[in-house]
């Protein structure tokens, strides 16, 4: 057995036994001294749909930005799809990404490019050869409902289009996560309940999908998973949970 | 790399200069005026030296010998002083030579058929050009030591006011142009780097998606290599018309200065500061560039 096969079955092994994504005993100290996560234990197996719910300054972007690898741990290990994140090296990062979807609450769109161009970025990264961009790009776009705007610019899409071709370039390279940050905060309820339907299908076809959310109406209706947390802890992890209230 | 890969991001390298033309006008302009004064300064330069240089060549220190030394060891004194290494060229000149020089210069050959006998009898000579007139008092010293050399015209003060010009040129010129090109490095990285701020989100999407650090620069960088490509073509062209121009009138106008100042030809100074300035502009875009997208990979 080669060295690379050998990681990835040790990789898999982790993932089997705690999970897709694997927080141990993790905080994150800024330099202004406070933690903005203190303790945290989570795991997320394969296959499941998660909230993370909680108010400004709770710790949810930090945690969303260590699973991403943007920061590191202060203490403690973090594990995403079995890679150990504190021993990551910097140009290795972009392959570990690749395992990743993610969807922003602005939609972080390329806004010079239109909507086909915006979801083959995605492939291109990992030279996808062109035959397969021009199958797997139509073929993504008619899932989340934008088969026939992928002429248009993003600039003159709705907000709900614009988040759909977000997920749409999130889910082109059949990432094992994906990681929605307040993918509803910008959309009116209409285009918020056709975004969390598309996500539960994503979720239903294999994909584990993390939500950080505040929108408290469809937490409490989808009856998920739900963690909850407060001033850098998690205050409540409650399979089929609904939003806490603060007080 | 794929090929498909690499085709991609010279197409973004070559779509980014469009989109952002302001920027990439004002990066361009910011090259081309550093660039412009960098070859004006050349030029006036390389022609200043070529000046100096010219007059050190003409400065030469002459020998005379003592009556009575016989011509083989006149010529052996001459192949002693041709095996020095500072000697660019030495020319003998026998006294009816010298004469005949003479008296064609000052009286016209009429008036000195009036002189029945050569005045400069016995003033057999060496011309001793020097290929550094810095060496001279050097060589002077040495000739004093040979006992048949009787008398050695030279000019010190013109020796030393060469020299010392040379190297004030060297100096000054080696300052003006380490100043230029800090001036233009700061100048340019400071608008690539705006340029490129304002598109640091673009960057964050890129490296969230996956994007090697490579795969994100190497359009902006191939943009900066092609804003400093053009910032270097056009003071070059503004530059050959320009001296050109300048030569034709100096030379039309001023026929007195022309006949003594010998200026370099726009073909020789371009040989040197077409591709100095191309390489130059081609460096600054790309160290511009490269640089400052670092400065946003961290994500």
């Amino acid at each position: 057995m080669t060295r690379k096969e050998l990681l990835k079955k040790k990789r898999e092994e982790m993932i089997e036994e705690n999970g897709v994504i694997f927080l141990d005993n993790v905080t994150k100290t800024y330099a202004t001294g406070t933690p903005a996560l203190n303790g945290i234990t989570l795991n997320i197996h394969r296959g499941e749909f998660v909230f993370i719910v909680g108010d400004s300054g709770s710790g949810k972007s930090t945690l969303i930005k260590l699973l991403l690898r943007e920061l590191k741990a202060s203490s403690g290990n973090v594990y995403v799809m079995g890679h150990d994140l504190a021993r990551l090296k910097h140009r290795k990062i972009p392959k570990f990404r690749r395992n990743i979807g993610v969807v922003f609450q602005d939609f972080r769109l390329l806004n010079d490019r239109n909507v086909y161009e915006n979801v083959a970025f995605a492939q291109r990264i990992i030279e996808t050869p062109i035959k397969e961009i021009r199958r797997n790009v139509p073929a993504i776009l008619a899932t989340v409902g934008l088969a026939g705007k992928y002429k248009a610019k993003t600039k003159q899409l709705s907000g709900g289009e614009q988040q759909r071709v977000a997920l749409a370039r999130a889910l082109v390279n059949n990432p094992g996560i994906l990681l929605a940050d307040e993918p509803t905060g910008n959309l009116d309820p209409k285009n918020s309940w056709e975004i969390m339907k598309l996500l539960e299908e994503i979720n239903e076809a294999g994909t584990t999908v993390v939500v950080v959310t505040h929108n408290r109406e469809i937490v409490n209706a989808m009856q998920k998973r739900v963690i909850a947390m407060k001033k850098g802890v998690i205050v409540s992890d409650e399979e089929e949970g609904g939003y806490i209230d603060e007080d | 790399m794929k090929i498909s890969t690499l085709l991609y991001t010279f197409k973004q390298g070559f779509i980014n200069i469009f989109k952002n033309k302001w920027y990439s006008m004002a990066s361009v302009a910011t090259i081309a005026a550093c660039l412009f004064l960098f070859g004006l300064f050349y030029a006036v330069l390389m022609n200043f030296q070529h000046i100096v240089k010219n007059a050190e060549e003409g400065v030469s220190v002459t020998v005379f010998f003592e009556a009575g030394t016989t011509d083989e060891r006149i010529q052996e004194i001459g192949e002693m002083i041709d095996a020095r290494v500072e000697i660019s060229d030495l020319v003998f000149v026998s006294d009816d030579e010298a004469w005949a020089t003479f008296a064609s210069e000052y009286y016209g050959e009429d008036y000195a058929l009036g002189f029945p006998e050569n005045p400069l009898e016995g003033e057999d000579n060496y011309e001793i050009y020097l290929s550094d007139v810095s060496l001279q008092s050097a060589l002077v010293t040495w000739l004093d030591s040979i006992p048949e050399v009787r008398k050695i015209n030279y000019s010190e003060l013109t020796a030393n006011t060469l020299s010392g010009a040379n190297l004030l040129i060297a100096y000054v010129s080696l300052g003006i142009i380490v100043i230029l090109l800090a001036v233009s490095v700061f100048l340019i990285s400071n608008t690539v780097s705006i340029g490129i701020s304002v598109r640091s989100e673009e960057i964050n999407i890129m490296k969230y998606i996956g994007a090697t650090d490579f795969f994100v620069r190497a359009p902006f960088v191939l943009e900066g290599m092609i804003i400093g490509l053009i910032g270097a073509a056009v003071p070059l062209g503004i530059i050959y018309s320009l001296y050109n121009y300048v030569l034709n009138y100096v030379v039309e106008r001023f026929t007195m200065l022309s006949s003594f100042l010998d200026f370099i030809s726009v073909g020789e100074i371009f040989s040197v500061l077409a591709p100095l300035s191309l390489l130059l502009g081609v460096g600054i875009g790309f160290l511009g560039s490269i640089t400052t997208v670092r400065k946003h990979l961290h994500v």
